[in-house]
């Protein structure tokens, strides 16, 4: 009984880290899908807005909520800036070109917060101070819950977004042809910003509610997530955003299992391994679908 | 052309041997760049040898330092095990250490057939993250501690004359293989996969082979590198070192196999020159990496460069 | 028995049958004709030929042996070659090394040889360089062979993917469109020395054409696709006069 309990509990720790992950899965899969690249420095955006949490709190002494909100302003900013130098300029270059760009780019991040802050990891007040529930023995923690209900309610609120107005259908229409939704009058330059600037928003919450459940941060916080994130965004189906949802949860359940059951060392091993084998058996990922190359 | 060339470069190796041979004999050189001589020969091979797969191949891969670090464990726990006299220990330290990187190189070329670009750069890194944590976890190997005890007994100044050879074989081979039409298959591949194919290139073969002989040299530049420092932390082998071998190659210009040496060695010569700028290295990394791509990609920059050089530039081979 | 015999080739895109029912019979030698009007699936049947496309249904014989479903790399080592509507030559590799490239199967040089430049390995590259710049001269590029492929001119690459496929010693060549974007002159040049190398190398060419006039001219025979099925397959003299083919390009 108490190993079940156990195991329930290693679960919901990896429903709650799942949830965070699906969040930053949200950017990567959206730039990704309207896009087409991958923004490495996705993760380190989610750095930036943590830092701007940690910063906001203790030394203006703002209350949680400015915070965050400054959080998202400072993120949305930060990601549509960097659309704008480094990966505009290259819509038309080769991907490995894009790709390298964004490494650039994450580098550039990581290493101003380092020149900044240090290496050192500073703490961060989490916004969310909220009791826990116990349910048949089951610790359920007030944040993980939090995160849980954020996620889902932005995952709906996203989804409408996309189906219901005018700039979501011409997301969707960017990312099935972009040449053909330049014909049909839609901007795509400003379509692509829109995404950087959605993705990036997502990101800063993904970071408040990230270093909520952590409760530090240093340069470095995003680089590894980020890309552990990717890694979601993929086994799910890169533009889906269901399939970042699932990819996520099943991401942070693997994570939270190895943890508790095999090794904290090889836990991220483990993660990659999943990768691969997803990526072998399903290049689209589990919900994507495939797509056929015209020659 | 290609005659007077291959001259070209026997006596370059030659006078660059002598020269080096002189000073470290003569005692010229300060301790401090005598420190620097194998990093700079390791350093090479593995920025020669990722330019295949980045600059010729037309793949990113991230995993670098995964290979260097399988090729560093395979061939220094052959050293530490052995007991030979040094001038077989070492080259065999070598190849083993190349064979069981380039086993490795098999098995992540297999992905690389099935992946567009992107995935795959994630695939190569997560790779080279599998590596080091198995490695960090493995006891036989020391884990975190690292490997410790890897002396084959070879004095330095020869050290040094292995570390040369092993620098010219590399870009000998991989030059040669370039420059025949099984390295033309490869650049093929790269430019345009589908008219590959429908000229009957293998292509399966041909980013398998690349794969293979790139992740064979980055063993063998792990084993000089252990056998240099004498112990192997799993953490040297991290993303950042990967991508540190990437900045070579980008500065170098991909494709370019002199540039690729020439970088290599200013970034392993500058840090140790420019100590006070050590915390802007990453930055000064950072920086350049876009600002090359941007450079070297964008319509509008691209013709801006070219109005700056004027007509020095020339198309690249 | 025919070089090329396609026996009710198919495929299907989700719902959407864009080659269905597809026969075809292509003798040594013959040069072909493949027209139809603006997405009536030619290049899709091209696709299917030479492997890049696996069909849903039906299969082809080239030269006494069963290849539908095969690798492209598989099919052009049986000796059916093509170029492609949209060019796409090795931009980054000079005029010569595109043509090398195609000449790669016909060199036995192996790894260990390149690597150790053994004599056997400069006496192919010598071999190779002479084979392409001869195949070079026949499209006028011999001139060019040192640039970079990515800056000739239009009409001077689709020449270029003509000279690569024919280094890989085709029995047939499929031609996507060879004269799309060239001025009249240039593409009646262009026809003639397509007529030449059928004669000189002794091929068999299965042309797509946008142009019906312009076909008419040098192919023998002539099949005539719309929405994915032959609608007539025969000399051009008939072909002409069907009201048919008449109907598919002039509208109802």
């Amino acid at each position: 009984m108490k190993e079940f309990i156990t195991f329930i509990q290693q679960l919901i720790n990896g429903l709650s880290l799942g949830s965070v992950y699906a969040l930053m899965a949200l950017g990567y899969t959206m730039v990704y899908g309207i896009a087409k690249m991958l923004n490495f420095a996705h993760g380190d955006i989610i750095m930036v807005g943590a830092y701007t949490v940690s910063i906001v709190c203790s030394i203006a002494g703002f209350s949680p909520m400015a915070a965050v909100l400054a959080s998202i302003v400072v993120c949305t900013a930060l990601g549509v800036t960097i659309e704008k130098i480094a990966y505009k300029p290259l819509r038309n270059a080769s991907p490995l070109a894009v790709l390298i760009t964004a490494i650039g780019v994450s580098y550039f991040l990581q290493s101003v917060a380092l020149l900044i802050f240090g290496s050192k990891a500073r703490k961060v007040q989490s916004v969310l101070n909220l009791e826990s529930v116990k349910i048949g023995g089951v610790d359920l923690s007030g944040v993980a819950l939090v995160i849980i209900f954020i996620t889902i309610l932005i995952m709906i609120l996203l989804t409408l977004f996309i189906k219901c107005t005018k700039v979501g259908k011409a997301m969707l229409a960017v990312s099935e042809d972009r040449g053909a939704a330049q014909l049909m009058g839609i901007n795509v330059n400003a379509t692509i910003s829109m995404t950087f600037a959605i993705g990036s928003a997502l990101a800063a919450i993904a970071g408040v509610l990230f270093v909520s459940s952590y409760g530090y941060v240093d340069p470095y916080t995003g680089a590894l997530p980020g890309i552990k994130t990717f890694v979601a965004a993929v086994i799910g189906g890169i533009g889906s955003i269901p399939g970042a949802m699932f990819g996520g949860i099943v991401l942070g359940i693997i994570e939270s299992l190895s943890k508790a059951y095999i090794s904290t060392d090889l836990a991220d091993a483990i993660v990659f391994g999943v990768l691969i084998v997803v990526l072998l058996f399903k290049p689209a990922g589990m919900l994507g679908k495939k797509k056929i190359t015209k020659v | 052309m290609e005659n007077k060339k291959s001259i070209l470069f026997a006596i370059i190796a030659i006078v660059i041997f002598i020269a080096l041979f002189t000073l470290v004999e003569m005692g010229l050189l300060s301790r401090q760049y005598m420190g620097l001589l194998v990093p700079i020969c390791v350093n090479i091979i593995l920025a020669v040898s990722l330019n295949l797969i980045v600059g010729f191949l037309g793949e990113l891969s991230l995993g670098h330092a995964g290979f260097m670090s399988i090729g560093a464990y395979a061939g220094c726990l052959f050293t530490v095990y052995a007991n030979l006299p040094p001038f077989i220990e070492i080259p065999l330290a070598l190849i083993i250490g190349g064979l069981v990187a380039a086993l490795f190189g098999f098995i992540i070329g297999i992905p690389a057939l099935r992946l567009r670009g992107d995935y795959l750069a994630i695939v190569t890194l997560g790779f080279g993250e599998i590596v080091r944590s198995v490695l960090n976890s493995l006891k036989i190997v020391g884990g975190s501690g690292g490997l410790k005890g890897i002396n084959s007994g070879m004095h330095k100044s020869d050290y040094y004359i292995v570390a040369y050879i092993v620098v010219i074989i590399t870009i000998l081979v991989i030059s040669n293989f370039i420059n025949s039409r099984h390295g033309r298959a490869v650049k093929a591949i790269r430019d345009n996969v589908i008219a590959a194919e429908s000229v009957g290139i293998n292509v399966v073969y041909y980013k398998i082979l690349g794969f293979v002989i790139a992740a064979f040299f980055a063993g063998m530049a792990g084993v000089l590198y252990g056998h240099n420092i004498g112990i192997l932390k799993p953490a040297t082998f991290d993303f950042n070192k990967s991508i540190e071998i990437l900045v070579m190659v980008i500065m170098g210009s991909m494709g370019n196999i002199p540039g690729s040496i020439i970088a290599a060695i200013i970034l392993t010569v500058l840090p140790e020159a420019l100590r006070f700028l050590q915390d802007y290295r990453m930055l000064i990394y950072a920086v350049a990496l876009i600002l090359i791509m941007l450079f070297s990609s964008n319509p509008t920059l691209i013709e801006f460069r070219k109005k700056i050089f004027g007509k020095k530039e020339k198309g690249g081979k | 028995m025919a070089l090329l015999d396609v026996k009710e080739l198919g495929i299907s895109f989700g719902g959407l049958r864009a080659v269905d029912n597809f026969n075809l019979k292509i003798e040594e030698g013959q040069l072909y004709g493949l027209i139809g009007p603006n997405g009536a699936g030619k290049t899709t049947i091209f696709n299917l030929l030479t492997g890049v496309y696996k069909p849903t249904d039906g299969s082809f014989n080239f030269n006494g042996k069963e290849m539908a479903g095969s690798s492209p790399m598989a099919i052009n080592k049986s000796g059916i070659a093509r170029t492609f509507q949209n060019i796409r030559l090795f931009d980054n590799m000079s005029v010569i090394e595109n043509v090398m490239v195609g000449l790669h199967n016909q060199s036995n040089v192996s790894l260990a040889e390149s690597i150790l430049r053994l004599p056997k390995f400069k006496k192919g590259e010598v071999e190779m360089r002479e084979k392409a710049f001869n195949l070079l001269k026949i499209f006028d590029l011999d001139k060019d062979a040192d640039s970079l492929a990515s800056n000739l001119p239009y009409g001077k690459q689709r020449k270029l993917e003509i000279a690569r496929a024919l280094a890989t010693n085709p029995k047939l060549l499929l031609l996507d469109e060879p004269a799309a974007g060239m001025n009249p002159n240039e593409t009646a040049e262009l026809m003639n020395t397509i007529a030449l190398i059928r004669d000189k190398f002794k091929i068999a060419i299965l042309l797509i054409e946008h142009d019906m006039s312009l076909v008419m001219g040098i192919c023998e025979r002539i099949v005539v696709v719309e929405y994915g099925r032959v609608i007539c397959d025969d000399i051009p003299e008939v072909v002409r006069n069907n009201p048919k083919v008449i109907s598919a390009y002039l509208g109802e």
